[in-house]
């Protein structure tokens, strides 16, 4: 408990006046600080993007100012209250954005040259509950799927799997053949479950924006079929995940599949970029496989991040000016292609260099994108929808729940403080 | 005559300049123990009767309390995590301590070769990191590249290994024996101490009376330790009751699998700052705080007060 008392006093008295020192900058009228939490972009901005803005835009400077992913929210909340946030704040998918929006923090963007460049999907995140206004620019989503060992399908003899029967065909295969492990996933860190289980596979039962779209409703439930099937499909992985995967973390996950010791690795777009430059071997993508060859197939393309207009900014129009930058095709070209596996929002389509960027982004063409069911809305209670979905996928995985258990307890839930408006 | 020139002298009172020193001594300690012990303590028992209601953050009086221990959800989570804690703490006591102590009998043996070596080699994963405890532990269990598996394999042992930090019902045990393997070194150290504080003619009279060996330990050596297992054993039970960063580091802020190994150290920590998608609530988090506070309050002074008083002491 002290521990916990002191980290709190350290975080007011050392972490506080940090944050007033990275923006004193912006006093001067032309000069611009977005506040990010994307301190692994450092390079990217300083050195592609804040460039290519600023020859453009000879009267304004622009400053990116990054800090520790977890220390995030809770530092730009305190410096919008305390009026010393920069121009420009970069928005967390959903409610914690929308929270900034209704205190006023944050600016609506409806009247924004250049926001008619997304779809309302793109924008879902970063919009009110009504869809009526929207107050940050999306930048990037990420997409879910399955990334494959070129060489392993090779050795083994097998093709993508199309359909859920060929997939457990494969998966079959693999286990026979017993050089591989089947599907690189592990159960200990609970999120993969989730993430990379059930929010991948599951838009094609819930059929992605419907199911989405009627479990906010109240028009269905977490209970019905179309929401349990993919616990039950999960429920069979089991057998195809290596030893001891109850107690197998992300990362071994991920290096299981960069040693070239799995076939399978159920996967996030957002993996692209490390594994790239770890894995020695071809490696391809096939997004989540469909029930019979024909159905329509249904993806997960999570929007993740955005960009916002601190209402209380002292350069509105120049920040505004940005913010329109960042709207443009231009811009989602540079940053879709210096940060492959983060992929652009815009609706005109981005040339994209890195091929399995590529594959992920092409089925957006036939697939129909969703994003996580417990992202809006229904996730912004007590218990977290997002936190249970994980915790019931690890159990389902682990075999200590039936999917109809793990269902009735996340529908169990979100009743205790969910009303569907009628 | 003399006498009374004595008592007259000694009852004028003597003058004595005012000793600042010790104010000043014990400022720099009283100073940093309020900063960042006493005063967030009070403000911790304050919040906790606090709660945000329309916005603003108001006097709630005991609802916190009522939230916590009537809420279905809030209040099952926290009876899980104090149950584990309560199965860790036994763990302790069962393992640690009488480990801990056997350890520390058998350094006190006379004619024991390389006694410092052993001493020393047991202390020191007490003065390791948690951190660096919990990854070596997660490491050497792990199913992929620990070195359990193949070691276990060796004395064919190989069925008998199992994810134990994975599965539901051996993560508890698991954790707690780390944490036990890093410990074990305190209990030892402490009863080493008292074992060596016994004087030698004490237990040369014993041996004249014929007692030696096991009922020597059993009869004179163990009685005249108990003060000090006793002191032993609270300090585990306030380190035990404020764990955390094992199971931390171990386990993750979920403390799985399926809030197997939640203890209420991670429970506060989940709801105080909030975790992933899930906001931070500061009042439950200082609610939970306080109770773990009076809980820790409750165990230390029924020692004090109930076991203490009745130990009895023996003056060499």
């Amino acid at each position: 408990m002290t521990r916990i008392l002191k980290s709190i006093l350290f975080a007011t008295t050392v972490l506080a006046p940090a944050g007033f020192v990275a923006t004193g900058a912006s006093a001067q009228t032309a000069t611009l600080t977005i506040e990010s939490w994307r301190n692994d972009d450092l390079p990217i901005w300083q050195q592609k993007i804040i460039p290519a803005f600023e020859a453009k835009n000879p009267g304004i400077k622009v400053t990116f100012a990054p800090m520790a992913p977890t220390e995030y929210n809770s530092a730009v909340n305190a410096k919008l209250e305390a009026g010393t946030a920069g121009d420009l704040i970069t928005c967390r998918p959903f409610d914690l954005s929308l929270a900034m929006f209704q205190k006023g923090q944050l600016a609506s963007l409806n009247d924004l040259p250049g926001i008619s460049n997304f779809s309302d999907v793109g924008k879902s995140a970063w919009s009110t509950d009504d869809g009526k206004t929207t107050f940050c620019v999306p930048m990037a989503s990420v997409i879910h799927g399955f990334i494959y060992n070129k060489k392993a399908f090779a050795d083994v003899g097998v093709q993508i799997p199309k359909t859920e029967d060929e997939f457990f065909a494969v998966l079959d295969k693999f286990k026979k053949d017993g050089k591989y492990i089947p599907l690189a996933m592990g159960t200990k860190d609970q999120w993969e479950a989730a993430t990379m289980g059930y929010y991948n596979i599951g838009p094609n039962y819930w059929k992605g924006e419907d199911g989405r779209k009627a479990l906010i409703a109240g028009k269905e439930k977490l209970t019905d079929a179309a929401w349990v099937e993919p616990y039950k499909t999960l429920a069979k992985w089991k057998p195809y995940l290596g030893d001891g995967f109850e107690a197998q973390t992300y990362p071994d996950s991920q290096n299981l599949f960069t040693l070239g010791r799995a076939a399978i690795y159920p996967a996030g777009s957002w993996e692209i970029a490390p594994f790239k430059a770890q894995a020695d071997f071809e490696m391809g993508a096939f997004p989540p496989p469909v029930k019979k060859a024909g159905d329509t197939c249904y993806i997960s393309d999570h929007n993740d991040i955005g960009i916002g207009l601190n209402a209380k900014g002292k350069n509105l129009e120049a920040a505004k000016k940005f913010l329109s930058w960042v709207a443009s095709p231009e811009f989602a070209d540079l940053y879709a292609n210096a940060a492959p596996g983060f992929f652009s929002l815009n609706s005109t389509p981005v040339k994209m260099t890195d091929t399995l960027a590529q594959e992920f982004v092409s089925w957006r063409q036939n697939c129909k994108p969703t994003i996580r069911p417990s992202a809006a809305i229904v996730g912004r209670g007590q218990p977290n929808l997002d936190l249970e979905m994980w915790r019931v996928s690890a159990n389902v995985i682990n075999g200590t729940q039936t999917p109809e258990q793990a269902a009735a307890e996340t529908q169990k839930g979100l009743d205790s403080w969910y009303k569907p408006a009628k | 005559m003399s006498d009374t020139e004595m008592a007259d002298i000694e009852t004028v009172p003597v003058k004595r300049p005012t000793r600042w020193h010790i104010a000043v001594f014990l400022a720099p300690a009283f100073l940093v123990y309020t900063a960042v012990m006493i005063l967030p303590l009070i403000e911790t028992l304050r919040l906790s009767l606090f709660n945000m209601v329309e916005g603003q953050l108001a006097f709630v009086g005991f609802r916190n309390f009522q939230t916590l221990f009537g809420d279905p959800r809030l209040s099952a989570d926290f009876w899980n995590a104090l149950r584990n804690n309560v199965i860790f703490f036994i763990i302790h006591m069962l393992v640690q301590n009488p480990v801990g102590i056997a350890i520390a009998a058998m350094l006190s043996l006379p004619g024991l070769r390389f006694a410092a070596f052993y001493r020393s080699a047991i202390f020191v994963p007490t003065l390791l990191s948690f951190v660096i405890v919990g990854f070596i532990w997660k490491l050497i269990l792990s199913p992929i590249w620990g070195i359990a598996p193949s070691l276990m394999d060796l004395v064919g042992l190989k069925w008998a290994f199992a994810p134990w930090l994975g599965k539901a019902e051996t993560a508890l045990i698991a954790v707690s024996l780390i944490s036990v393997w890093q410990y074990v070194g305190i209990p030892m150290m402490l009863i080493y101490a008292a074992l060596l504080n016994i004087p030698d003619e004490v237990l040369e009279a014993a041996e004249c009376d014929g007692i030696t060996g096991w009922s020597q330990f059993w009869k004179i050596k163990l009685p005249l330790i108990l003060p000090s297992i006793g002191i032993v054993s609270v300090l585990t039970f306030v380190g035990n009751f404020n764990a955390f960063d094992l199971i931390y580091t171990v386990q993750g802020a979920l403390a799985g699998p399926n809030g197997s190994t939640d203890i209420l150290g991670t429970l506060l920590y989940r709801t105080f700052f909030g975790f992933q998608n899930q906001m931070g609530d500061r009042s439950m988090g200082a609610t939970i705080a306080a109770v773990m506070f009076l809980i820790i309050l409750a165990g230390v002074a029924l020692y004090l007060f109930v076991i203490q008083r009745r130990m009895r002491r023996y003056q060499f």
